[in-house]
């Protein structure tokens, strides 16, 4: 996986494989930190690989590996000193996926989403200690990718449905049969609370998350289903902040296909 | 990737390949007191099929099979299966065998593309299980050990969880990446485009497990469901009927693993232009392989200690030819663009002594009784063997 972690005071490109994770300046050019995994956590057979990457606290890099534990790196503002400050040890299965807070969280609502193989979610709070807010039990199906704002946890689940949290609490606020098969790829316009998910049925869809001040109530409608042929979609992001366009991948395509509205 | 996707991928490659044999055995065999010498009977067919399964389901191969380990290259793969394919009387040209390897790799490639849930590749392994233990049906023997490797199957795979399987399978598609392809049955049935690609339906039942698409459910804080909604798509989703069983025995529902071969619809393939991007194809490596060595040691070691059945009466292997005349073979090995070569690794027998010693070793272990042309030695039958790989 790759992925940009952008801190307040530099920016670093994140890349994990089976071997470890390694931490680059944001041109590629240098690579500040290398991170080998250590393979006797893990059981002989089962495979070793880190996976999930997210910036979290203004000052943390969160990764997650095969083992279930997530690994917090504490980025200086420059130079090469990253150091491991803490190892969160919540989850029993791989992760999946780590989110970071892309919105305007209400208090107490927490600053990163870890999700697991099993579909056990765990909301924290950054901190020099990572404090767990809520578990959300798994209830039989991998959560295979999750996304964290304003307070909703959305989360992308290995079979076809999509989910939203309450952070703080962990309750479930909504439930969408969402797709008719894994969903690899879940991404927030963080403007405008628009969700983006891409499954293995070849389909993308287009939805918008939102509140009722009123009720208080998690909404979710869904906006625009894109179709891509005899394709099964891998990877679904949106090209801008609002959500105006959004690019797929997918297995065996060697193009991007990006989308943008009339 | 998974340490555990060998044995999934050997035991359905290894099944595609017998549909694809047992129909063309059928479809070329002649009735048993009107056959010539060099004429297929079903008594051959029987033969070919009870030797290339004995020798695939080897109690010692199937041990070595189900260590955890890293995938073979694509190219060890295949010299695997080139052994297994001679493991009787029969002969197949080069030609025929990579037509053979073709149609294996492209079904397997679509069963897993097609797989509904990442669990159902196990249903799929055993759809072919299935069907093995059919054509072995009247041998006890051989049948034993075919339900003992389904034994060690439920055994080794039984408690995975979804995400380990998912593991597994995009472990298989990494491996099938880029193959496009085009199979002669798989364009008639519309399950693959002209451009080499598998058609992915938007219909049909959704996995066990899954909804039908379109539902949206609202909850309050107290957990009440207080809004419902749909959505459409242009999709078609059903709920499905019953979920396949993974025991020994039982209906496995799925319908992907099962022989979609039938005497009277030919396997072909079609070679031109598969892949448009030529380019990423000739990135396949070309710097010598320092694991290759060690791949095939490994490989040698093992077919090396299993029994290769001389052929009873004649001299001579019975050739058996995957296109419908032999000048069809003949034109197919001429015209196999570069592309689509199965690159053969190219061995020094002579430099290091260290890998000299190896060789001899191995060399000295292994006892094959094939039919070669007479005078070649023993010895040299192997070293032809390992420098053809």
């Amino acid at each position: 996986q790759a992925a940009w972690c952008v801190l307040p005071s530099r920016v670093l490109l994140v890349l994990t494989s089976q071997k470890g994770i390694q931490m680059y300046e944001s041109d590629g050019s240098i690579m500040v930190y290398w991170h080998a995994l250590d393979v006797t956590e893990h059981p002989p057979a089962q495979a070793v690989f880190a996976r999930g990457i997210a910036a979290a606290g203004g000052r943390f890099v969160c990764v997650g590996t095969s083992s279930g534990l997530v690994l917090v790196f504490d980025i200086p503002p420059k130079g090469t000193n990253i150091t491991v400050s803490e190892v969160l040890e919540q989850h029993r299965d791989a992760i999946t996926d780590i989110a970071a807070e892309q919105g305007r969280a209400p208090d107490g609502a927490g600053d990163l989403v870890t999700a697991d193989d099993a579909g056990t979610l765990c909301v924290w709070s950054a901190g020099e200690e990572f404090a767990l807010l809520s578990k959300i039990p798994a209830f039989g199906s991998t959560c295979s990718s999750v996304k964290l704002w304003n307070g909703i946890v959305a989360a992308g689940y290995g079979n076809g449905q999509i989910r939203l949290y309450e952070a703080a609490t962990g309750l479930l606020r909504a439930e969408v049969n969402a797709h008719a098969r894994w969903i690899y790829a879940l991404d927030v316009a963080p403007q405008t609370g628009k969700l983006l998910s891409g499954a293995e049925d070849s389909f993308v869809h287009v939805w918008r998350l939102s509140r009722d001040p009123d009720t208080d109530n998690v909404e979710i409608e869904h906006c625009h289903a894109e179709c891509v042929t005899d394709t099964q979609v891998c990877g679904a992001r949106f090209c801008d902040p609002e959500g105006n366009s959004f690019a797929v991948t997918g297995y065996d395509l060697s193009e991007i296909f990006r989308y943008s509205r009339a | 990737m998974s340490a555990r996707t060998l044995p999934l991928l050997f035991l359905n490659l290894g099944g595609e390949m017998l549909y694809i044999l047992d129909q063309r055995l059928r479809a070329q065999s002649i009735p048993g007191e009107k056959a010539r010498k060099d004429e297929w009977t079903d008594v051959d067919r029987k033969r070919v099929m009870n030797d290339i399964i004995t020798t695939m389901f080897n109690k010692k191969f199937m041990e070595e099979l189900f260590k955890p380990q890293e995938l073979y290259s694509k190219k060890a793969l295949r010299t695997v299966y080139d052994r297994l394919a001679h493991a009787s009387i029969m002969r197949l040209n080069q030609a025929s065998m990579d037509k053979l390897y073709d149609l294996m790799t492209m079904a397997f490639k679509y069963q897993v593309l097609l797989c509904p849930r990442p669990k159902d590749i196990l249903l799929i392994t055993f759809n072919h299980l299935d069907a093995i233990k059919d054509f072995v049906h009247d041998s006890p023997g051989i049948l034993n050990q075919v339900d003992e490797t389904f034994r060690q199957l439920i055994e080794t795979y039984g408690c995975l969880s979804a995400g380990e399987f998912q593991l597994i399978r995009q472990t298989l598609l990494i491996f099938f990446q880029d193959m496009h392809i085009r199979v002669s049955i798989f364009l008639k049935d519309k399950v693959q485009n002209s451009n080499g690609r598998f058609v992915l339906p938007i219909s049909g039942p959704v996995p066990w497990g899954t909804e039908v698409p379109g539902l949206i459910r609202i909850f309050n804080r107290n957990g009440d469901e207080v809004k419902r909604t749909e959505f459409t798509t242009d999709g078609n989703y059903v709920t499905p009927q019953r979920e396949g069983s993974f025991e020994l025995y039982g209906d496995r529902v799925l319908k992907l693993g099962t022989n979609m071969y039938s005497v009277s619809r030919p396997v072909e393939t079609h070679m031109s232009g598969s892949s448009k991007n030529v380019a990423s194809r000739a990135k396949e490596n070309i710097a010598p392989n320092p694991l290759a060595k060690e791949e095939l040691n490994f490989l040698a070691r093992l077919l090396g200690g299993l029994e290769i059945k001389e052929p009873g009466g004649s001299e001579t292997g019975f050739r058996l030819n995957l296109f419908t005349t032999d000048d069809e073979e003949e034109h197919a090995a001429l015209t196999r663009p570069e592309e689509l070569s199965y690159k053969v690794i190219n061995i020094e027998a002579t430099q290091e002594p260290a890998r000299r010693a190896q060789l001899s070793r191995i060399l000295g272990e292994l006892e094959v009784a094939e039919p070669r042309a007479a005078g070649a030695g023993k010895g040299e039958d192997l070293l032809a063997l390992m420098d053809g790989l």
